[in-house]
């Protein structure tokens, strides 16, 4: 009887183990399946590009090879002439200059604004802050016809500084979004042992607010640097001169040619075009993991 | 370290009346507690003392200045937080010496004065850990050791204690305490515990839906309540306070709580409660004057026979509730002398220190 009584509950317990188990399986080849399904789609375009960029112009051009592979062997002269004998460096120089510009002005003045606008609480200020997002909704197909305006009566137009005066129209509002949001999630509680400590808003800012909020601002560093680094219309509609042109249109102008691609070059140029972002986000992504971390567990 | 004086103090928030009329006086080195339910106003007085809050009426001053229009900074207070508020990207000493870096103090003193605080709080061998190393009961001390070493006139304590459990609490409480021994400095302390309360303070301010009940010492608010508030506030669990009828009885005075119960009030106090004879009152009675029968160590006192309806043993003690005229009614008795539920029980009433209230003016008599 009290045999009986024992086993029932062990086998039910062994049965409810080996069900969990089993879903847990399952869940696990779905993902996997899903996932390797994704990256294979993903990653197919960045390897079609190193390929191609990687086979000599001759091997591009016959129609009978397999473009999957390298089939007459491995060759840099397609990086060779794209250095050598294209405006390619200076594309990449001004897109450099361009970038780390707007990342520091979007910086400064999102952080700057996100703090008054999140913590300083005053007359207008959520209003204030819905608007700057809205503004963000705005898309840069419509507003560079008035940029074009204002662009030109300051004298910029032509000039990559332009530049520099307009993606922050496009990276403030949305980087100011943000870090409101993390600022926000800061206790209270931290400003105020700030405030009897002795520091002012500006110190309570750097020395408090800004190391608390490092994985909100490496999120917001990493979308103005996105945005810039990758900007068309913009540059499509305000430069036109190779000397300060960027890279995503210099790109294109310059390596086709009416009805004439050189695609090794252009896929040599995306490649090249394309590492910054690739070294940076490596590098900050593992930065904002450690500081998303350390940064939610409560002082 | 200095005096802290509030006079005729108020703060509202747009019609809402937060706290109001509020005068005490805090002499250098007294640790002053103030307590009472959520809302009543306490954190809220706290913060204006602070400065984190604009004060709406009245006069705030610290060691002699008027201070409400001082940033908190310039009045060199400082503040423990219920949630700690230790900056998580800093370890312990940088924690604890932010305030005077950003003072300008030089380096050694700065060393010097951490090292002391630590070594006061025990938390030497913590100095190089971030925050979140921490436990709560470690966390805690860093956030008193930061208050410490800037060596402030006043010392604030907002609920320190609420976040920590039962047992860290209590030792917590010692600790406070201890600290508070050593350094001496004034001390406004902010709990909603009556415990937390009566164990820290040398006097206590009740306060109730943004106003002073009473201010004393824990024993004279214990025993001597002036309103029906702290009479059921402080003390736990709470005074007995059953409603009654006071009775005329020849020369003397009768307290009637049912038609089968009444007691005879005792010539000591017959005096006071003469004006009110034939009044409706409320009889208060704390349950540790409700005991067994036996010994005479719990004074001479009036018997009566209860009906236990609930036995509560705590160990040192046994908590038996009765019920009387459908009020229920706690007593304190001895662990062997307490019976079972449902079981009859005689029990002596000590009514030396017995309390009556207006149910009209909630006002003790």
């Amino acid at each position: 009887m009290s045999t009986a009584a024992i086993a029932v509950p062990t086998t039910k317990r062994i049965g409810v183990g080996a069900s969990l188990r089993r879903n847990r399986r399952w869940a696990l080849i779905t993902s996997y399946f899903f996932l390797i399904l994704f990256a294979i789609f993903f990653l197919m375009p960045p390897y079609y590009m190193i390929v191609t960029a990687l086979k000599s112009d001759a091997e591009v051009a016959h129609m009978a090879t397999n473009p999957w592979i390298i089939a007459n062997g491995l060759t840099l002269d397609q990086f060779k002439i794209l250095f050598m004998q294209t405006d390619f460096l200076i594309f990449f120089k001004n897109t450099v200059i361009v970038t780390v510009c707007v990342v520091a002005i979007t910086m400064v003045v999102s952080v700057l604004a996100a703090f008054s606008l999140g913590r300083m609480k005053f007359w207008g200020s959520s209003i204030l802050a819905t608007g700057i997002f809205l503004t963000y909704l705005v898309p840069d197909t419509l507003l560079f016809i008035p940029l074009f305006q204002i662009v030109k009566s300051v004298g910029l137009l032509n000039s990559y500084w332009g530049m520099v005066l307009v993606y922050p129209t496009l990276t403030v509002p949305f980087c100011t979004w943000i870090m409101i949001g993390y600022f926000q999630s800061i206790p209270k509680e931290l400003d105020e042992a700030a405030l009897i400590d002795g520091a002012s808003h500006m110190q309570m800012l750097t020395k408090i607010f800004i190391p608390v909020a490092l994985p909100g601002i490496i999120a917001a560093m990493i979308f103005a640097f996105t945005v810039s680094w990758a900007a068309f219309v913009y540059p499509m509609a305000f430069l036109y001169s190779a000397d300060q042109q960027v890279l995503t249109v210099g790109t294109v102008t310059s390596l086709i040619r009416g009805d004439v691609y050189k695609w090794g070059m252009l896929m040599a140029g995306a490649l090249v075009a394309a590492a910054p972002p690739l070294v940076i986000y490596a590098f900050l992504m593992d930065y904002y993991i450690a500081g998303l971390t350390a940064g939610a567990t409560k002082g | 370290m200095a005096e802290v004086t509030l006079r005729n103090v108020g703060k509202r928030y747009d019609d809402v009346v937060a706290v109001s009329n509020i005068n005490l006086d805090i002499p250098n080195h007294e640790f002053v507690v103030l307590v009472g339910p959520s809302g009543c106003g306490k954190s809220t007085t706290l913060r204006m003392i602070a400065g984190l809050e604009e004060i709406s009426d009245g006069e705030i001053s610290i060691g002699g200045e008027v201070v409400n229009d001082l940033p908190p900074k310039d009045r060199d207070i400082a503040m423990v937080f219920q949630n700690y508020a230790l900056y998580p990207h800093m370890t312990v000493a940088e924690n604890m010496s932010f305030g005077l870096k950003l003072r300008k103090f030089p380096k050694t003193e700065i060393k010097q004065r951490v090292d002391n605080a630590a070594r006061i709080l025990d938390i030497t061998e913590l100095l190089g850990r971030r925050p979140k190393q921490l436990s709560g009961g470690q966390r805690q001390r860093v956030a008193m050791g930061r208050a410490i070493v800037r060596n402030p006139k006043v010392f604030l304590f907002d609920e320190p204690l609420s976040n920590l459990d039962a047992k860290l609490r209590v030792q917590m409480r010692t600790e406070i305490k201890r600290v508070h021994q050593k350094v001496k400095t004034t001390t406004v302390y902010v709990t909603h515990d009556q415990v937390e309360a009566m164990t820290l303070a040398d006097r206590v301010v009740v306060m109730n839906n943004g106003k002073i009940e009473q201010i004393g010492t824990p024993n004279d608010l214990y025993h001597h309540p002036k309103t029906r508030f702290v009479a059921s506030f402080i003390g736990s669990p709470g005074m007995n306070l059953i409603p009654a009828k006071l009775e005329s009885n020849g020369s003397g005075l009768n307290i009637r709580l049912s038609e089968k119960l009444s007691f005879h009030i005792p010539e000591s106090r017959a005096a006071r409660y003469r004006a009110h004879t034939g009044k409706d009152v409320l009889f208060g009675l704390r349950p540790e004057h409700l005991t067994e029968t036996r010994g005479s160590e719990n004074g001479v006192g009036q018997e009566f026979p209860v009906t236990l309806d609930v036995v509560e043993p705590m160990g040192m003690e046994t908590m038996v509730f009765f019920k009387v005229d459908g009020t229920e009614v706690c007593g304190r008795v001895e662990p062997t002398a307490a019976k079972k539920s449902g079981e009859e029980m005689q029990l002596r009433a000590n009514l030396d220190h017995m309390h009556l209230i207006d149910p009209a003016t909630n006002v003790v008599l």
